[in-house]
């Protein structure tokens, strides 16, 4: 560009100054454009992994309860007839016992519904197992159900407690009681009701509004017919008379519907006024009222200043006193038409909680059993005994032969048309969707060769057909790295071509076709799409013990899983996306110890 | 001063023990090597010289059948070995390159310990019946490389712990361990210092007793110092062959005298 005689300060200048800043300056640039780009990525992964973990942790304890039962019946009993006994009965009789006030249908089995509807099952394995507890029933343990373990947990209300020291009369009358005060003790349960009717009130009020606009609307038009119908002739007064009839019968029922809701209003408004001087009702849609006086639980149905009414949830153990000074009102945030878990269901767990029944204990249903409709009873250990089968099978079969087909295209195959076109299918293979394999493992494995549905070695099969061009390419790539000196050299003494390749590079490239084999297999434990269409998401709770046998896999479960509905399979959801996670994390962590170690240089 | 005597008793009788003639290689449609003639004589060193690109290397590595891991590569012409054609489809190209062994510019021992490196060969062509008989191949050749006195003591480290030099010698070790009767060196010295250099060219000096070298290099004093003969070449033909001594005191070809004197090159 410039003479370097006329400028010898060439590289000096104010211009190469100006461009050597300009170069840092985009350096610097692209430095923090990198930094951006991985802090976003970290946070988006710790808020992935912290969500997870943070639904899927609880999911790891359980509560379980033992209950007392009455084992006198089959306390004598032969081991071998332990298997025919009546668990079910069992069960329900001993938790009735705890609570022998219970009567009706209704209640009673909404008092079951506390224990999980698989404790008989897991009541007679432990009973099986260990039939010298009998005598120490207190050792069986089943688990609670999944709504009451929620709530154990925390995660069905929040909630307040308030001591009170003031004297409540207490009046029974059937299955109500009636406690009155000596002071104003529910002012924040009475301005909650208040704020819920001037708020109903409101709406009507708005709604009111809307109608009467539409009632002014009406009548303007209605009198700008009249002012009409005065000039017009005859024929068009006819029509416009008509349409005033009809707008005249439209405003009747505006009006009527106006009238309807003020009085609606107004009732509202006035309950509203009243509220503390007079009874209001405590509906499911306010937030439940526990009033406990000794051990008796009373839910507040109405209130007063000072007096309530409400049903007793746990009796008195003896004759109800007539006064009491000390007693503790307790308001839980859900409404009770907003959670699935009743008042008296919440009532009876603490009392189970209260007498040392219950504990939390680390799940060990989830961890040993299979797919179950109760989330309870729910277990991971099915889909991950089928994850392993399957997995074995793939590397079984996808190793050997990526492995081969990369050492014969790389080492030995003539560079010919044909082998370029196998090399370009393979790369294109890689880039299949996944669901093609499924719907090519549906055609060939099951309709064509009849092999099982829902088998382990069929999903390894496709799941192998899927990693292979994976491996392949991993292991090409890794024996291409091998340096050809080594091959001259092994060559060059007179090894043949084989020997070169198996006494020399195939153990150079190890540690990256292992890295290969190691990440493909990972990828294909994640996958679903293809073994949802040879039958692999069937609802299997039996742990494959075979091959041949029905099974899934983490991922199907965890995409049926979601599927359902209960909150506590939320929860376990995300549980089994740690475990399936670990299970990831535990490959990747092995492909890099294995990298490291066998990495030699040259 | 040795070599001489050497020299005049060979002279006498020279055995041919591997001879190229009329040798055309290809790469593809590109013609590497034009009609070469050379031979190569028993327990000599022969040099081949040229500028970079001329077909040296290409023509050594006709004598052990190197080329034919090239795929575009295609020899024609005559090469022998004891007056046996080596690319006749009788021979067997793993039996050849025992029989012809090869060091090669760059250093490349396998990653393994040094005596599996030097051990390799003579496992694979079953030249040991039991383990002191390959201890004592390996010893052996280490010793005759010169190697052995420095290495005695960690023969189980790795080959690639070595220095350049030490590096070097153990494939020329790796290479005299399968007892060939044919040498092939490429540039070995190419990638060491003078020190380690001056070592090989001893070494190379001593080899030539018991093995028959061919030896590419580009340094002509490396030529003048170690070979009884020398082949010149330039652009894929041979331009001058003759004694060592003729060929860098009183050359015929004008192309040889620029080469020699650095004109060219």
């Amino acid at each position: 560009m410039t003479d370097p005689k006329i400028n010898p300060s060439i590289h000096t200048s104010i211009e190469a100054k100006m461009r050597l800043k300009k170069r840092y300056k985009s350096e610097r640039m692209f430095k923090i454009w990198g930094q951006l780009a991985i802090f976003v990525s970290v946070s988006f992964l710790l808020l992935l992994l912290s969500t997870i973990a943070y639904k899927g942790l609880p999911a790891f304890t359980h509560n379980f309860v033992s209950l007392p039962y009455d084992m006198s019946e089959i306390e004598t009993l032969d081991v071998s007839e332990l298997k025919k006994v009546d668990y079910d009965g069992l069960v329900k009789a001993s938790i009735r016992a705890q609570f022998p006030e219970v009567s009706g249908r209704k209640n009673k089995k909404l008092l079951g519904g506390i224990l999980s509807s698989g404790a008989p099952v897991i009541l007679r394995e432990q009973v099986i197992e260990n039939p010298n507890n009998r005598n120490e029933p207190l050792r069986y343990k089943v688990p609670i159900s999944d709504f009451a373990d929620i709530y154990l947990k925390g995660h069905i209300t929040d909630e307040t407690s308030y001591e009170k020291s003031d004297i409540a009369q207490i009046i029974l009358d059937d299955d109500e009681i009636k406690v009155s005060f000596a002071s104003q003790n529910f002012t924040l349960i009475i301005e909650q009701i208040k704020s819920r009717l001037i708020n109903d009130a409101q709406k009507l009020r708005e709604q009111q509004a809307g109608l009467i606009l539409s009632r002014d609307k009406m009548q303007t038009k209605i009198s700008v017919i009249d002012e009409r119908v005065k000039t017009e002739d005859s024929l068009i007064v006819e029509r416009l008379n008509k349409e005033r009839e009809q707008l005249q019968k439209n405003l009747k029922k505006v009006l009527a519907q106006i009238t309807k809701l003020d009085k609606k209003a107004k009732g509202f408004e006035q309950q509203a006024l009243a509220t503390g001087t007079q009874e209001q009702p405590l509906t499911n849609k306010d937030k439940s009222a526990l009033l406990y006086l000794n051990e008796a639980v009373i839910k507040i149905n109405a209130v007063q200043n000072n007096y309530i009414r409400g049903k007793i949830l746990i009796p008195f153990s003896g004759a109800a006193p007539e006064q009491i000074s000390d007693w503790r009102l307790r308001v839980l945030d859900m409404p009770e038409a907003s959670r699935k878990f009743l008042d008296q269901e919440i009532v009876w767990t603490d009392e189970l909680v209260a007498k040392g029944y219950v504990a939390k204990k680390l799940n060990w249903i989830f961890a040993t059993r299979g797919a179950s409709r109760e989330p309870e009873m729910a277990g991971i250990w099915g889909a991950v005994v089928g994850s392993f089968l399957t997995i074995i099978v793939t590397l079984a079969l996808a190793f050997p032969l990526g492995v081969a087909a990369a050492i014969y295209l790389e080492e030995f195959a003539p560079k010919n048309r044909i082998t370029t076109i196998i090399e370009v299918n393979i790369n294109n293979l890689a880039a299949v969707p996944s669901i093609v394999f499924g719907l090519l493992g549906l055609a060939v494995f099951l309709n064509f060769f009849g092999l099982d549905r829902s088998a382990p070695y069929v999903g390894g099969m496709v799941l192998a057909l899927m990693t292979l061009p994976t491996i392949i390419i991993a292991s090409r790539a890794a024996l291409r790295a091998v340096p050809p000196s080594i091959r001259e050299a092994a060559l060059g003494i007179g090894a043949s071509k084989l020997q070169t390749v198996l006494h020399h590079v195939l153990p150079l490239a190890m540690p990256g076709i292992m890295t290969g084999t190691i990440i493909g297999l990972a990828q294909a434990l994640g996958e679903t799409a293809p073994l949802l269409m040879i039958g692999m998401v069937a609802f299997v709770v039996d742990i494959p013990g075979s091959l041949s046998d029905p099974a899934t896999v983490l991922p199907v479960q965890i995409f049926m899983w979601a599927d359902f509905p209960e909150p506590a399979f939320e929860q376990r959801t995300s549980a089994a996306i740690l475990v399936l996670l670990a299970f990831l994390i535990l490959m990747n962590a092995l492909a890099v110890i294995i990298r490291k170690r066998f990495e030699r240089r040259w | 001063m040795s070599d001489k005597k050497k020299n005049i008793k060979t002279q006498k009788a020279p055995v041919i023990k591997m001879r190229g003639k009329g040798v055309d290689v290809f790469y593809g449609n590109k013609q590497a090597l034009f009609n070469v003639d050379l031979e190569i004589e028993k327990n000599q060193v022969t040099s081949l010289i040229g500028p970079s690109g001329c077909g040296k290397s290409t023509f050594l590595r006709c004598f052990n059948r190197m080329n034919d891991t090239i795929d575009i590569c295609r020899v024609s012409g005559e090469l022998t070995l004891d007056n046996q054609d080596i690319y006749n489809k009788e021979i067997d190209v793993v039996e050849l390159r025992a029989r012809v062994g090869m060091v090669f510019q760059k250093p490349n021992p396998f990653p393994k310990s040094i005596y599996e490196n030097v051990a390799y060969g003579p496992k694979i062509h079953g030249l040991a019946n039991n383990k002191t008989d390959l201890d004592e191949i390996v010893v052996k050749s280490l010793r005759r490389a010169g190697l052995f006195e420095e290495v005695k003591d960690r023969l189980d480290e790795s080959g690639t712990s070595l220095s350049g030099g030490q590096q070097q010698r153990l494939c020329i070790a790796r290479a005299i361990a399968t007892r060939p009767e044919v040498l092939l060196m490429d540039e070995p010295c190419s990638a060491l210092d003078p020190i380690a250099t001056a070592i090989i060219e001893e070494l190379i000096d001593e080899l030539r007793e018991k093995f028959t070298i061919v030896i590419v290099t580009h340094s002509m004093q490396q030529a003048a110092r170690v070979s009884q003969k020398t082949a010149f070449f330039h652009l894929g033909k041979l331009i001058e062959e003759g004694k060592t001594s003729k060929i860098f005191t009183n050359p015929l070809n004008k192309k040889t005298q620029d080469y020699i004197t650095g004109r060219i090159g």
